[in-house]
């Protein structure tokens, strides 16, 4: 026990492991604490630091060396110290950073949101939704790109890119081959393959899951629906190179997209592999398993009833229940 | 004559060849770091000698060396930062070219102290002509027994390599040079791990900037005690200043911190007033990224005491009044000179060399130059003043490398002090494209501070 360090976020205490990251501190809590993540994955090693919609600021750095740290830090890849004290929504200059971090991140995006395949699944959607300000004060041009397809798959829409990094890392760490990253500097970098050389790997369809944004589209599923028309029900079958492991989406009696199962963070659970992603799209190819567990605040779940359970690392702690019983309440009322 | 330790021998035909430098005193530190002293009392010396880092953020060089993690088994390595891209500083580029030898002297001693047996020297790609002349240098001094194995029969092995970068400024940043070095893009590494823990190959790592390498010569020749009587306070030493912009004499100036701004601008020892017989306007004290300073402010304190050229009186003040030393690059404006130009040049270049990893710098910077763009060429509006100081707040401190900082900073503090000409350019659009808004009042006296 005397290994595990605390950490204080917004005055609510937990105990982690030594080397957890802020931010997985603060997931471990749950709840409204829990920083916006654009571009910290933890499935993907070296991931995070990138979008800064996670700063937090800590007002007391350990037990040692009380002193604050003198900028606000990206929790995602600060480490904790026992004793530190994190300040996240309690902060009205980590509100006002983050406030303009999401105005940061949307000059350039194309907010084609009504013609876009993630709309309803975009975690910069919800973050503008959450974070952001309801009027841009950027006036001038946006940054374009021609869409690029990236093999017969996969289609790259640049011009939605808020740049996370999360696919260079899935390509670099799923395949043997760098195949794909970053050309260019500033904004005009790009992420890019080789010449348009296709990705041909048995896992590379994970990028399109890993992406916040709608930059990365499966082909398979472009323009076929919008994400909260469609049912999503888990099931899985034996697959030789994955785990099989998947979420169908549903329209009717159709299978239109088969993507990995994400959690409330929108990480996927287990990588999945190109064969059931794009090839196996009958009902019979799969053994259903029952409807997936959408979060009650997404738009695919509106018009599908389920109560609010709390957080298991919350439900046998008394202490986190009283701190978040306002929070439960208001999520109960939803 | 002020005092010169890195420059006193520049003037001597030929120093940049091996025999001339040895025959005036060269190498005379690395004899005496080899045979006479430990790799602990060489870091010692340069504790006691109160040497600054002088690439910009001024910190303290024997401090930074102390921290090296020494782990068995791992090499150890250092680094010399070449990349000096900042528009307004040459001073490395001036020390590499006509006195090679004493930045290759400084390297071996602090090799030497950091106990690292592979030094690189990394330029920027298009200093070519000071690559050659480094590596002419590296071969001279290895064919007298400076380098390679066994220096001076000491059992000391060192390979010293010079290593050219693509030409980018973001690589002048400690980690973005280390993974440039390593062949990968030059993108800042999140820190923590500091290099000193984790750099070069994962390896610890010290990065300096090539004054504060040839800055050990003299150190460790005279003492550190003997280094840390010249200059003023804790700003100790010499210090190579790069001046530009509308002076009599521009050039690279070796200076004694603490010498006054003043001094240094209208000497004739220094630069010698300002061009042509104009007034000087605005001054930027240390490289593009540092805050620009109006010419009352930066020639007296707003407590009314002499600016002098030293890490703490150019910052008396803080942000709102005062600036920093930075890198030295001294730019001086005269009045002819339009800041609103200026500070949209500036941007403008940090737009093109934003690495884009991060977003506030990557969509910040673009944002920045574009309304300046507008407000030079008279399409601005008032609330661009506003909107331009926002940004930059949003920007400075959020980022993962200094760059951020460095971009907001010339843009804030211009609209700070120079407010009055970016509401005459929306103003007067068309006058503001035919005419300069002059010098105005920037270099009235200061107002007698109110007592409270």
């Amino acid at each position: 026990m005397s290994d595990k360090v605390k950490v204080t976020i917004d005055g609510i205490t937990v105990e982690v492991e030594p080397g957890t990251s802020i931010l997985n501190a603060a997931r471990q809590i749950g709840g409204d604490i829990v920083p916006p993540a654009m571009c910290y994955y933890s499935k993907l090693e070296g991931s995070g630091g990138k979008c800064r919609t996670c700063l937090v600021k800590v007002s007391k750095g350990s037990e040692k060396d009380p002193r604050p740290m003198p900028k606000l830090l990206a929790s995602c890849r600060t480490t904790v110290m026992d004793g530190m004290e994190v300040q996240n929504i309690t902060s009205p200059e980590v509100l006002e950073a983050r406030k303009g971090v999401v105005e940061i991140l949307l000059i350039n995006h194309p907010l084609d949101c009504p013609v876009c395949d993630q709309a309803g699944e975009c975690h910069l959607q919800d973050l503008s939704y959450e974070h952001g300000v309801g009027k841009t004060r950027y006036e001038f041009e946006r940054r374009t790109f021609d869409k690029i397809d990236i093999g017969d798959k996969i289609q790259l829409h640049m011009t939605r890119c808020i740049l996370c990094y999360r696919c260079v890392y899935t390509a670099d760490q799923l395949t043997n081959k760098r195949e794909h990253g970053i050309l260019g500097r500033g904004d005009a970098s790009e992420i890019s393959t080789y010449i348009e050389k296709a990705i041909d790997n048995d896992f590379s369809g994970n990028v399109i899951d890993v992406c916040p944004v709608g930059a990365l589209t499966d082909k398979t599923f472009r323009f076929k629906n919008r994400v909260w028309f469609t049912k999503p029900v888990d099931a899985h079958r034996d697959c030789p190179t994955c785990s099989g492991k998947v979420t169908l989406w549903f329209k009717g009696e159709e299978v239109l997209r088969v993507t990995a199962r994400k959690d409330q963070y929108g990480e996927v659970e287990e990588f999945i592999c190109n064969t059931c992603r794009y090839d196996k799209k009958k009902t019979s190819d799969w053994v259903i398993e029952g409807p997936r567990h959408i979060s009650n605040k997404s738009v695919i779940s509106s018009n599908h009833y389920e109560t609010l359970k709390p957080l298991p690392v919350i439900k046998p702690n008394l202490a986190l229940q009283a701190a978040n019983k306002e929070e439960f309440e208001r999520a109960i009322k939803n | 004559m002020a005092r010169k330790l890195l420059f006193e021998n520049i003037n001597i035909p030929g120093i940049d060849t091996f025999e001339v430098y040895r025959k005036n005193g060269g190498y005379r530190a690395v004899e005496k770091a080899i045979k006479t002293m430990s790799s602990d009392d060489i870091v010692e010396e340069v504790k006691k000698s109160g040497l600054r880092g002088r690439g910009g953020a001024g910190f303290p060089t024997g401090m930074k060396w102390s921290f090296l993690a020494k782990p068995e088994g791992k090499a150890r390595y250092l680094v010399c930062n070449g990349d000096e891209s900042e528009p307004g500083t040459f001073k490395d580029r001036y020390l590499m070219t006509y006195i090679p030898h004493l930045l290759i002297e400084g390297m071996i001693v602090s090799s030497y102290a950091l106990g690292a047996n592979t030094s690189y020297i990394y330029l920027r790609g298009e200093m070519m002509p000071q690559i050659r002349i480094l590596e002419k240098a590296i071969a001279e001094a290895r064919n007298a027994g400076f380098l390679g194995k066994n220096i001076l029969g000491s059992g000391y092995d060192l390979e010293l390599y010079v290593q050219p970068g693509g030409g980018a400024y973001i690589c002048g940043e400690e980690t973005a040079l280390i993974e440039s070095l390593e062949g990968k893009r030059g993108n800042p590494r999140i820190k923590p791990p500091f290099p000193a823990i984790s750099g070069l190959y994962g390896c610890p790592t010290v990065v300096n900037n090539v004054e504060s390498i040839a800055a050990v010569v003299p150190i460790i020749n005279d003492g550190g005690d003997e280094y840390a009587k010249v200059g003023i306070g804790r700003s100790t030493g010499t210090k190579l200043i790069s001046a530009s912009g509308n002076l009599v004499k521009p050039g690279v100036y070796e200076i004694e911190l603490g010498l006054s701004v003043e001094d240094f601008i209208y000497s004739d020892e220094y630069c010698g007033g300002i061009a042509n017989g104009k007034k000087l306007k605005a001054v930027v004290p240390g490289g593009s990224s540092v805050p620009i300073l109006p010419a009352n402010l930066i020639l007296k304190t707003v407590n009314g005491e002499k600016r002098l050229m030293s890490y703490e009186s150019l910052s008396d003040g803080g942000f709102a009044t005062g600036s920093m030393l930075g890198s030295g690059g001294f730019i001086a404006f005269d009045e002819d000179q339009c800041i609103v130009r200026n500070t949209w040049n500036y941007s403008r270049f940090y737009h093109h060399e934003s690495c884009g990893q991060c977003s506030p710098c990557r969509e910040g910077t673009g944002w920045m130059e574009k309304v300046l763009h507008r407000l030079e060429y008279g399409h601005g509006k008032l609330s661009d003043l506003d909107l331009l100081v926002d940004v930059a707040k949003k920007i400075e401190g959020n980022t993962i490398c200094p760059l951020g900082d460095a971009a907001a900073w010339p843009v804030a503090s211009a609209i700070r002090h120079f407010r009055d000409e970016f509401e005459w350019h929306v103003t007067n659009p068309k006058e503001a494209m035919e005419r300069n808004y002059g010098l105005a009042k920037y270099a009235d006296p200061l107002p007698k501070l109110e007592e409270v």
